[in-house]
């Protein structure tokens, strides 16, 4: 009599034997049958992986990729049944695979894909629209980020890797770091590099600091940090909002 | 006798298994389409694109809410945050229906995205029915319990499917989905009868029918196994067994399924309107 622990550890490891007490309903021990089960958990969390992480199935290519997922599935299947939010720990997994060591960049560029994924499902919210004020009156308004807006850090040129990835006719990539900024304005997120300070200043942006304060520990850590590029980047994609409902 | 009593506020008309990319067709010209499923899962997110078309959608059609990550037949507890997450859906949605599968799909070691078989015993029974209560308290509606296509069989199993689902539908008030193509799946891979099938299913409990297309394989012992893949259009045995059913059940809401290698809308809606045409002429 199988228990679903015994039945799970089976399914997820095909050199488990196939349990006691299972047959094809025909008087035979149940073989091909019970890996039927087997085969559907595989492939469709392969998938769901395939979905949320097409530039990096791009980067490693289709066989790999499959692989590399059975791997991955079997050591971290879903949390929950939200298969649109499944591989939250991809990255990390990717940063410690050995056969892709030789591709350090792979874990931001999956945080980045994973990031994406997540501003598509985040809640909606009233974005901050600086028309009609004044430089001024902009400078001490206290946004926090939006629910959809996230911002990733890396030593790898992750913005310019994810572009050559997707966009037809993208430059190569270079080899500076580039951090990135994730939001949408309506429905459809994208990334957008961020400037020099850009990660520091989101740090700060948590409604008790004013746009100008935030800016502040951002202008110490990087000197060179051009103050409009940094307000522009955050107010154009409409990354902020003053909404702080937690919904 | 033909029980009229409504299982759901779904009209005995075909609905479709909404995806995305039919978001603008179905909106513009649903032609035989008169209400759609939505799989749960896909609409727990907080807000963005999915939850803004169930909005729009939910304003022109009658909507199912099909959930397909509960784990109602896991032997622990039910996953409380993902209940309180469903009961959230339906609570802003209050969709025309709420269904479920008898299936198990969650374990200690996460989800595993496959509707498991279970062994039909009175220990099953008890603890699927605890589940379907809780269910039915958190969501504050009666559910619909669908029927699984399954590839293999219990030795510990003591009840015929059907006498399981009568029992579990008894003690908790639950109603019944019929999946006719997963009876025909079963049917043919555990050496079933599909027409007696029907002939012993408590039809009166039957809220929703689900017709879907399923693959053939074949076992090591050269016995043809039909696999539930929802990729293709429904079978003609399917669609007499369905025929079969409605004569005489009566007239039920209706779902095409189609998951996987999702065709265009127009095709999807060939499906619809050849399930109406049967549908249609069946009275009440």
């Amino acid at each position: 009599m199988p228990d679903q622990t015994t039945f799970a550890d089976a399914l997820l490891d095909a050199d488990h034997p196939v349990p006691e007490g299972l047959s094809d309903a025909f008087g035979h021990k149940a073989g091909k049958r019970f890996d039927i089960y087997r085969n559907n958990v595989a492939v469709s969390l392969t998938q769901a992986l395939e979905t949320g992480f097409p530039v990096i199935r791009k980067l490693v290519g289709d066989e790999f990729f499959k692989a590399m997922a059975g791997v991955f599935l079997r050591a971290h299947p879903p949390e929950d049944p939200r298969l649109q939010l499944y591989g939250r720990r991809f990255p990390g997994f990717l940063a410690g695979f050995k056969p892709v060591r030789h591709l350090p960049y792979l874990a931001d560029v999956a945080k980045l894909e994973l990031g994406l994924r997540q501003s598509y499902h985040a809640a909606d919210v009233v974005r901050l629209s600086v028309t009609g004020l004044t430089p001024e009156a902009v400078l001490v308004l206290k946004p926090i980020l939006a629910p959809a807006s996230l911002v990733i850090r890396s030593r790898f040129p992750i913005y310019d890797i994810w572009r050559v990835n997707t966009k037809a006719d993208a430059p190569k990539p270079g080899t500076d770091p580039q951090d990135v900024l994730i939001t949408r304005p309506e429905f459809d997120p994208g990334p957008h590099l961020l400037p020099l300070g850009g990660v520091d200043m989101a740090r700060h942006l948590k409604g008790r600091m004013t746009l100008s304060e935030a800016m502040a520990p951002a202008l110490a850590l990087n000197p060179k940090a051009d103050i409009s590029a940094l307000l522009s980047v955050f107010i154009s994609t409409g990354a902020l909002t003053l909404d702080r409902t937690d919904p | 006798m033909l029980d009229v009593t409504p299982r759901t506020d779904l009209p005995n008309a075909v609905g479709i298994g909404y995806k995305a990319q039919h978001f603008t067709d179905v909106m513009n010209a649903p032609g035989a389409v008169s209400w759609l499923e939505i799989h749960a899962e896909n609409y727990m997110g907080d807000g963005g694109r999915p939850i803004a078309q169930l909005k729009a959608l939910a304003e022109r059609f009658p909507i199912s809410v099909h959930g397909v990550g509960l784990s109602i037949g896991g032997e622990g507890p039910l996953d409380r945050e993902h209940l309180s997450r469903l009961s959230h859906l339906c609570g802003w949605l209050n969709p025309a229906s709420f269904s479920e599968h008898l299936a198990w799909s969650t374990h200690e070691i996460g989800f595993l995205n496959d509707l498991l078989p279970l062994p039909y015993t009175e220990a099953t029974v008890a603890r699927v029915s605890d589940h379907i209560d809780q269910v039915q308290d958190a969501v504050g509606r009666r559910m619909l319990l669908e029927n699984p296509s399954t590839y293999l069989a219990f030795d510990e199993t003591t009840m015929e499917e059907v006498e399981f689902l009568s029992e579990i539908a008894t003690r908790t008030g639950c109603g019944l989905l019929l999946d006719v193509n997963n009876v025909f799946v079963s049917a043919n891979n555990q050496g079933w009868d599909a027409r007696a099938y029907i002939d012993a299913f408590p039809l009166h409990h039957v809220g929703e029918i689900h017709l879907g297309g399923h693959d053939e394989d074949e076992d090591e012992h050269g016995r043809p196994v039909l696999i539930d893949s929802h990729g293709r259009e429904v079978v003609d045995p399917v669609w007499e067994l369905y025929r079969y059913t409605i004569t005489q059940s009566g007239p039920r809401p209706t779902l095409i399924e189609w998951d996987t290698d999702v065709p265009p809308f127009a095709e999807l809606e060939a499906e619809a309107a050849r399930a109406a045409a049967i549908l249609s002429p069946v009275e009440a």
